[in-house]
């Protein structure tokens, strides 16, 4: 027998819903007079201003190395900072160190888990940090030795409760900074394994996190499924900024040279360009033709130049100032899954679902 | 090339409330009833219009704002730096004389604050005139501008030439006090001006020397830019002079800067910068350790290597220092690092070290790929950066 509901929980929860609604309100109104208050800073757009300078020539670029090795899907890649050697990461639970130069395989680590989602190269270029479907990230010392198991060394620093999708030393071998599904960025102490700072404020899995090259060094940038690119004090776990333009996930973001601005891109295949000192969108880079999403994006060394890896299988240049596309490579075949420039300029590597990472210059 | 373009003319807002300071000043100068008295100056046998002596200059000055003349000369010498007033002779030197020598206000056009930021286009087509109208006239920093820029912007440099010689026709129709005014008026405000050359620092964009090791094989680009070098390329030593952050990021730049700051006496800035920076990034555990470090070498009353630090700041890091953290010298290490960026790194800048530096800095040259597709050169292997490090540790452990 049901029992008639309670006259108070009846008015309390009328009262519930409304102040919920009101609150709605409050929420979209502010919202609104945030947006007013931005395009009052906003003076001229971009490519306005980049009317003036002048076009970019015809731009020819091949692959110039072609890395093959991996088992599967190449996941995502990192450059060491002697320029030439790079380590990759894919699918299968393989990780490959590569002097990208002369294509040899110089390092290879199995992991427990499939699906290794990120990995990085640390700044002395003596160890190597990766993790995926388990859920951490550990550190590997590049042994020289070739009869040793790298795994015998592993040390396991990060702990996340979803898989780890990105993770970045900081300016040295000491600390390292993952983002995970679970929602959360994170800096850790790499030696004792300890949590230094936890960023929270996603509301979706974090899929890609950049530092900012800065003089104060205290900041980075994060994107998400929930459309977010946040920008984050790493002193005090603070989100100090944050951009929601994109129609869809957000796949990378990576840091203009200067550090004022980060472009990021999406899945609803765009790459967009924010400028931090304006507190807005500054630039997008679509076209009517280009439908797949953005996996992965990076800077040339001026800046002048934003490459794009997307899941049609093709990379495409954008000209940054003027909002052009400069130029569209192809070559892989399958989906680009992580794209980035070498340390001084000289090339960039791919890796994508056809098992292969490639150098272009 | 940053993206602080979006403030106007390409400064920073901070500089352009600068700039409108100054342009009042200018304003008011040039008010009818209360501003300078102007007269035509003589330049040769040419009359300038609306010209005023330096001299004029500091005595309105003097009066208008009630300051004394060193204080005119200082402000005037400012106008004259951003390009506010320009001098009629000499004019590459930018300087304030307290004579007859003939200045001109620059028209509205020309200011700092109003201007685009200075395109490459524009260079090319300045220095283009000037090469048709006389040549030999380019300075050396000039004609190596010119040299890249042909190379660079080669597809659009008919465009270039076009304009030149549309704007050098131009101007032959003009009387010719109005010509001289307005070329005085363009190599003022080049001088100022010139474009950035973050561009020909990119290697995709621009190629490398003498070649990109990625398509021509060789690794000579990567030998020559290697952290330590006897003699570094001449492109890495002009990006030092880029900003602060540069010079410090590479380590040879670094190494330069504490060997000119040890000649100044004040190397123990960048000492103790570099060990915050450790702290900052090191391992927790070592955190209280090397807190001690720094205090004991740096902080401490009658400290070796003390720092000059605000007394607010000293403060606030001694009681932190109690409770020693991650962060605990942010503050410290800030005040160390602008203190060097705006007073030391600047005066390197124009120090013989620098010059010196630059001056036999290699220019590589250019290396065409091979014309024989098929011959394939050698990709040699280098050592991985691991065994560097665990060669040296053992060295250390025989020792």
């Amino acid at each position: 027998m049901r029992s008639p509901p309670i006259p108070e929980m009846a008015t309390q929860e009328v009262q519930l819903s409304e102040t919920l609604a009101h609150l709605k309100t409050e929420s979209d109104t502010l919202k609104g007079k945030l947006e007013e208050e931005r395009a009052k800073l906003h003076d001229v757009e971009l490519h306005q201003v980049a009317e003036k300078v002048e076009g970019l020539g015809q731009f020819v670029m091949k692959t110039r190395r072609t890395l093959k090795g991996h088992g599967n899907k190449v996941l995502c890649m990192d450059w060491c900072k002697d320029k030439r050697r790079i380590v990759s990461s894919s699918q299968d639970g393989k990780v490959i160190v590569w002097d990208a130069f002369t294509t040899n395989k110089e390092h290879a680590v199995t992991m427990p888990c499939t699906w290794v989602m990120a990995c990085a190269y640390a700044p002395s270029g003596c160890a190597v940090a990766c993790g995926g479907l388990d859920n951490k990230c550990s550190v590997y010392p590049l042994s020289l030795d070739k009869n040793e198991n790298l795994a015998a060394k592993k040390k396991s620093v990060a702990m996340h409760t979803n898989y780890l999708s990105a993770c970045s030393f900081t300016n040295s071998d000491m600390q390292i900074l993952t983002s995970s599904g679970d929602g959360t960025c994170a800096l850790w102490d790499v030696e004792s394994g300890q949590l230094l700072q936890s960023f929270h404020g996603h509301a979706a899995d974090v899929l890609c996190l950049d530092l900012a090259p800065s003089e104060t060094g205290n900041t980075f940038v994060s994107g998400g499924c929930d459309k977010k690119a946040n920008v984050w004090d790493m002193r005090s776990g603070q989100c100090i900024q944050s951009f929601e333009t994109h129609e869809s996930d957000i796949n990378s973001v990576r840091y203009y040279p200067s550090g004022d601005a980060f472009a990021s891109g999406s899945d609803d295949a765009t790459c967009r360009l924010y400028d931090l000192r304006a507190d807005r969108e500054v630039a997008i880079y679509s076209k009517e033709s280009i439908i797949f999403g953005v996996s992965s994006v990076d800077f040339s060394l001026s800046g002048r130049l934003l490459f794009g890896g997307y899941n049609d299988y093709t990379i495409n240049v954008w000209d940054v100032l003027k909002g052009t596309r400069v130029s569209i490579l192809f070559g892989h075949e399958n989906r680009v899954s992580t794209l980035r420039v070498s340390p001084d300029g000289t090339a960039f590597c791919t890796g994508s679902w056809d098992h292969t990472l490639r150098t272009w210059a | 090339m940053t993206i602080n373009t979006l403030a106007k003319g390409g400064w920073h807002r901070d500089q352009m409330a600068c700039f409108r300071k100054m342009e009042k000043v200018i304003v008011a100068m040039q008010d009818p009833d209360m501003g300078m008295k102007m007269r035509n100056q003589r330049l040769l046998i040419t009359v300038i219009p609306h010209a005023m002596t330096g001299r004029d200059v500091i005595n309105w000055l003097m009066q208008k704002y009630n300051m004394c003349e060193e204080e005119a000369l200082h402000l005037g010498g400012m106008l004259v730096r951003y390009g506010y007033i320009y001098p009629l002779k000499e004019p590459r030197s930018l300087v304030l004389r307290a004579d007859e020598s003939p200045y001109r206000f620059q028209t509205p056009y020309f200011w700092t604050s109003t201007r685009w930021p200075a395109t490459e286009l524009d260079y090319a087509i300045y220095l283009a005139k000037k090469n048709i109208r006389k040549q030999g006239e380019l300075m050396e920093y000039e004609k190596e501008r010119y040299s890249v820029l042909h190379k660079r912007i080669n597809h659009t440099w008919d465009f270039v030439v076009m304009q030149a010689r549309e704007q050098l026709r131009a101007s032959k129709q003009r009387r010719k006090a109005d010509r001289i005014v307005l070329e005085c008026q363009e190599q003022a405000y080049w001088l100022i001006n010139r474009p950035p050359q973050y561009l020909s620092h990119d290697p995709i964009m621009q190629g490398c020397l003498p070649s990109n090791p990625w398509i021509s094989d060789d690794t000579a680009h990567w030998t020559m830019n290697t952290e330590v070098v006897p003699i570094p390329s001449r492109l890495r030593v002009e990006r030092w002079s880029f900003s602060f952050m540069e010079l410090l990021n590479d380590a040879m730049g670094r190494r330069e800067f504490m060997t000119y700051l040890e000649k100044e006496f004040s190397a123990e800035n960048l000492c103790f910068w570099q060990a915050c920076e450790d702290i900052r990034h090191g391992e927790n555990s070592r955190i209280v350790e090397k807190v001690e470090e720094v205090y004991k070498n740096f902080l401490a009353p009658g400290a070796a290597r003390w720092v000059n630090i605000d007394s607010k700041t000293m403060d606030k890091t001694l009681k932190g220092i109690q409770h020693p953290h991650r962060f605990v010298m942010d503050d410290a290490q800030m005040h160390i690092y602008f203190l060097m960026k705006k007073d030391s790194f600047p005066r390197y800048l124009k120090s013989d070290l620098y010059k010196n530096m630059l001056a036999k800095a290699i220019v590589p040259q250019e290396v065409k790929k091979s014309v024989f597709p098929f011959m394939r050169r050698q990709r040699h292997s280098s050592p991985s950066p691991a065994q560097a490090v665990a060669q040296a540790s053992e060295e250390e452990g025989r020792a």
